[in-house]
């Protein structure tokens, strides 16, 4: 297992490397391109796209919530006089935006955008390899990416208005056109997208497992692999058991939709008409989502997990704490996620006892997510910190999931989640544990290495200012959003002002978080600008301007196909040898051979 | 005027921005400096705006309790929810700690350990014996987080006692329904294929079957008829439609003949027992009204999608399915009566309301819950019409006979409300 040195595949790339050095057009180039650097930033580039319209949409229904039934002329804009008639949104627009926003967030950003831009930038790179296994069907997955997103998007425009029965699309409603608007083209819209998402999904991760385990560089051992790739490679392992999962619960709802099979539907009577279908059952459905469901969350969050381990190693100038225990504990959650989907079914009429059974495992994942907590703290500690952007994102990160990782040993509790289920405090809690950790290392991940991605350096001082407000922002949408949750506020609702219980200072807190949504908003200008400025105009980056010890860095500043001119590097040591005693500086790379008596870790 | 003011923040922090990247920009080419290279002071500010950051985060968590704890929900109504309740509090203090500390150890060795040249970082790359610890305390503080959670849930998950008080809570697009046992302390069988205006829920009676199956004939008759009428000038694709109207009727007559086979099977086997017979004397409204003090069990049900029925101050919630009926046992402790009086608001209702999305209007899902005494409860329970007036399904009963019927319903229902109010002076 250990050790797996490809001399054939290493010799391969290098004859390969020689075959490209011919000049390329532009389609080659920029378009269908099979180079994993411009893979990468296809992804990166669509996801930051993504990211906008879904949280526009944010903005667009939080200001309904904090401000129900006035005119804003920002919905009016977006949305026009059909879903937003003299400016105030409509309710069925409303749950059709939550819906695509929360796709939009989980699917494009945080798994295409996040895996797919960090497992193709680094997985080659640092283990030492040419590119990925297949260019093609690499360059494939993308492709399928870019395709479901224009999917998803253009169910925007349809007649009847994109999906609206919230991301996870339960059947009847989604699956019934005569129970709510969303449920007619723009959900068969969302279905077709989702496959083609999960197919390109499936050849990436194939591919990143591949060149994980075949094309290592001489020297790379498993126990020398940067966590980082270690992370991106059990996402993708992940990715590939769970996935199949959902297309066949998505294809079993098409044919409901399409063919009359009654896989989820069973003694219904709607508009007024009693329905054939019989035998079927919705729950099925919601068993065979969240066996997606919840990986899908650790889908989004392990890469952040490796991100911000290697992005807090590297500028504490220290080596991350227990690595071994940090691969440990990502193996370990990665296994039991999926032993966990029935948490979020407790009140669905679930036997009691298999509810216990899942509120046991739900909470063992709390120990392995505790030790990864504890031990970046650990590295924290007595280090000798750089404030990058990509290291303030990252110490965000370990805040904001500590906020959200907590929340989650109340909602995995079956008892409580009782009281909780459905309600904003659910809402607060994905958002902090996996939206906002999962964003913030995103955002690190795309200050450390945007040098390695664009050969440039991007304005630190704008990623000061992007990060403090950002983190303020966050803090101040999600933190009050549990009260909404606690005073028994239930999400996917258009508007409050029907109850009285929701007064007073229930509607101070919805006005609070809107507001401060918006400022968080309007701060990723900032970044974008940062981003694309610096894209053509930032600083020539150095070769090694974080001075890292992973293989990246060692790859010259200008793209080239393969990566390396010369040989590929061959690896001595584990990544994390900073402020190693007795070396004169506090790095020392990966190809720098241990010295005589040297102990390797 | 929100909109002027958002407007003003938006073009404002616009402006901001751009203003802000500029100086940025030249300062940074004015004096040389490279993105990668950060200077102590820099650093040092970051390390303090670290723990100025933690600081303030924790000061405004404590801080927001205090200002916004009034929309916390009131006291737990029910014993399950006293139960829930407890299990917060205890769970709160425990996440509450490891809050605390986690951030505070966060915060503080980001801010105190910023980078200084001339300093290394100190080695440490792993300590056995302290990542044991971390992993076995949590572990050992999980047990008890399970054990107590489990605890709590097998408490309000529990089989009800034989002879509980069976309430159904029907749910459709965009408002629910109740149904109340009759004398015979049973909910009968329902088919969501009997279900008309006049019988909402669908309950199966021997009239119900018949009057549906009637309706069923006639719209039958009448679409062919229109059918007939109509070949010569319709589409093709429209007659289609109407004939694939006409067979899902005939289906749907022949699965009514099928259930009134079972039933009649099942009355034959079971005789009073049946399932079948207990539907006619239950009792079907739109008022949602229980017992204080007493075990009752809430069966969930659904017409087309699923919704939830989620009652919030009794910390209560189960969702309704369709095709399937859900289950939620419920014990509440405060009557409405009371909880206004805690609450200090005369207009305070327990609310039902709908937490699973169902549709456009599911936002407006919602019915006032009544807790009352018991005597007041079987007041209001015996006042209630019941869905079938015995004697009413013989067709040739005479009216004069009807009539008799009636009135001794009536005089029975006054003994009894009588009875209640009775029982109900003694409780108070
Ligand atoms: C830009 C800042 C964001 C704001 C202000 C925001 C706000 C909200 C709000 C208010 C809802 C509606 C909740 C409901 O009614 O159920 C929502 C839903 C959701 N959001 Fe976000 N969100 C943001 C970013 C994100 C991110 C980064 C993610 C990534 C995980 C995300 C994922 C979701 C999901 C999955 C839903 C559920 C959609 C549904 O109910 O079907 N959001 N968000
Ligand atoms: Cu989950
Ligand atoms: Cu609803």
């Amino acid at each position: 297992m250990s050790a797996v040195v490809n001399p054939s595949a290493a010799d391969s790339g290098h004859a390969h490397a020689d075959h490209h050095q011919h000049k390329e057009s532009f389609i080659s180039k920029y378009i269908f391109s099979h180079d994993h650097k411009m893979i990468s930033k296809q992804f990166l580039i669509t996801a930051i796209v993504m990211a906008w319209i879904a949280m526009i949409m944010s903005m667009i229904f939080r200001l309904q919530i904090a401000f129900p039934g006035e005119s804003f002329a920002f919905t009016h804009f977006f949305l026009g006089d059909k879903w937003a008639p003299n400016g105030v949104l409509s309710s069925s627009m409303y749950l059709a935006l939550v819906t695509i926003h929360g796709t939009l967030m989980v699917f494009f950003v945080l798994t295409g955008g996040l895996s797919g831009t960090f497992s193709n930038l680094l997985i080659p790179f640092q283990i030492g390899a040419r590119d990925m296994a297949s260019g093609f069907i690499n360059m494939l997955s993308f492709w399928f990416f870019l395709a479901a997103s224009i999917m998803m998007l253009s169910s925007l425009f349809v007649e009847s208005g994109p999906a609206a029965g919230g991301w996870t699309v339960y059947p009847p409603l989604s699956a019934l056109p005569e129970s709510i608007p969303g449920s007619g083209t723009g959900m068969t819209l969302w279905l077709f997208s989702m496959i083609l998402f999960i197919a390109g999904s499936l050849m990436g991760s194939l591919n990143y497992i591949v060149t994980v385990l075949n094309l290592r560089t001489k020297g790379m051992r498993m126990t020398r692999l940067p966590l980082t790739v270690w992370a991106l490679l059990l996402t993708a392992i992940v990715g590939v058991l769970a996935f199949p999962v959902l297309v066949s619960a998505v294809l079993l709802l098409i044919m409901d939709r399409l063919m009359g099979t009654s896989f989820y539907l069973s003694e219904i009577h709607i508009a007024g008409e009693a329905l054939d279908n019989m035998g079927g059952s919705p729950i099925l459905y919601q068993h065979l989502f969240w066996f997606l469901g919840h990986p899908e969350v650790y889908i989004v969050i392990l890469p952040a997990f490796g991100i911000s381990s290697e992005v807090i190693s590297t500028m504490s100038r220290k080596p991350i704490f227990g690595y071994r225990a940090m691969i440990g504990s990502l193996m370990a959650i990665s296994f039991l996620s999926f032993l966990v989907w029935g948490h979020h079914m407790f009140v669905t009429g679930m036997n009691p006892f298999l509810g216990s059974v899942f509120v046991f495992t739900t909470l063992l994942i709390a120990i392995p997510s505790a030790v990864k907590v504890f031990n970046y703290i650990a590295t924290l500690w007595r280090g000798n910190i750089i404030f990058s952007p990509a290291m303030l994102f990252s110490i965000g990160m370990v805040s904001t999931f500590i906020a959200g990782g907590l929340t989650g040993i109340i909602v995995a509790n079956s008892a409580l989640d009782i009281q909780v289920h459905d309600t904003y405090f659910v809402v607060a809690h994905f958002h902090m544990v996996m939206g906002v950790s999962a964003i913030f290392a995103m955002m690190a991940g795309v200050y450390h290495w945007f040098p390695r991605m664009y050969g440039r350096m991007m304005n630190t001082k704008l990623g000061y200012i992007h990060f403090w407000v950002t983190l303020v922002s966050a803090y101040g949408v999600f933190i009050p959003m549990h009260y909404v949750g606690l005073a028994g506020g239930p999400r996917r609702y258009y508007d409050y002002t029907e109850f009285p219980m929701f007064q007073g200072h229930f509607v101070d807190l919805n006005v609070m978080i809107t507001l401060f949504a918006i400022l968080g908003g309007v701060v990723q200008i900032v970044f974008t600008y940062n981003f694309f400025h610096s894209i053509w105009r930032g600083q020539k980056a150095p070769q090694n301007p974080w001075h890292s010890n992973t293989l990246e860095w060692t790859a010259p500043v200008e793209h080239l196909h393969g990566n390396w001119p010369g040989p590929l590097p061959t690896v001595y040591r584990w990544p994390y040898d900073y402020s190693k005693p007795g070396k004169l500086e506090d790095y020392v790379p990966q190809t720098v051979p241990l010295e005589e008596g040297e102990e390797d870790h | 005027m929100t909109t002027l003011l958002i407007l003003v923040v938006l073009v404002l922090g616009f402006m901001v921005v751009l203003r802000l990247s500029r100086v940025a920009e030249l300062t940074s080419e004015l004096r040389g400096l490279r993105e990668e290279e950060i200077p102590e002071r820099d650093n040092r500010i970051s390390g303090r705006m670290m723990w100025a950051f933690g600081a303030i985060y924790l000061l405004w968590f404590l801080w927001l309790p205090l200002e916004y704890g009034d929309v916390f929900l009131p006291p737990p109504a029910s014993t399950q929810g006293e139960m829930i309740d407890g299990m917060f509090t205890f769970n709160w203090w425990i996440l509450g700690i490891v809050f605390f500390g986690t951030n505070i150890a966060l915060f503080y060795f980001a801010g105190r350990y910023y980078h200084r040249a001339g300093r290394k970082a100190f080695w440490y790359p792993h300590n056995n014996k302290l990542e044991l610890l971390w992993t076995v305390i949590p572990s050992v503080v999980l047990v008890a987080v399970i054990i107590y959670g489990l605890n709590v849930w097998n408490k309000i998950t529990a089989a009800p006692v034989p002879g509980t008080m069976e309430v159904e809570v029907y749910s459709k697009q965009f408002d629910w329904t109740f149904r109340y046992p009759g004398k015979d302390g049973k909910l009968g069988a329902i088919d969501f294929r009997l279900i008309t205006g006049e019988n909402p829920l669908g309950i199966v009676t021997h009239k119900t079957i018949a009057a549906r199956l009637a309706g069923l004939h006639e719209e039958v008759d009448n679409a062919k008829a229109d059918l007939d009428a109509r070949k010569e000038v319709l589409p093709k694709s429209k007659i289609k439609e109407k004939e694939e109207e006409i067979a899902h009727l005939n289906r749907l007559i022949e699965r009514i003949m099928g259930l009134r086979t079972l039933m009649e099977q099942d009355i034959a086997a079971n005789g009073e027992n049946s399932t079948y017979l207990h539907g006619a004397d239950d009792k079907v409204t739109k008022e949602f009204h229980l017992p204080v003090n007493t075990d009752v069990e809430l069966v969930i049900r659904s017409q087309d999608v699923i919704h939830s029925a989620y009652l919030p101050h009794m910390r209560a919630q189960m969702n309704a399915v369709p095709g399937m009926a859900t289950r939620m046992h419920l014990n509440t402790t405060i009557t409405t009566d009371s909880m206004r009086t805690i609450t200090d608001n005369p207009d305070f209702d327990y609310i039902l309301m709908c937490n699973k999305v169902c549709g456009i209007s599911h936002y407006n899902m919602q019915a006032p819950l009544i807790v009352e005494s018991p005597g007041a409860f079987k007041v209001w329970n015996i006042m209630l019409p019941i869905f079938e007036k015995p004697g009413s399904s013989e067709p040739d009963t005479k009216n004069e006979a009807a009539a008799t019927t009636s009135d001794t319903v009536k005089t029975e229902i006054a003994g009894e409300a009588e009875a209640a109010a009775g029982t109900n002076n003694q409780s108070n």
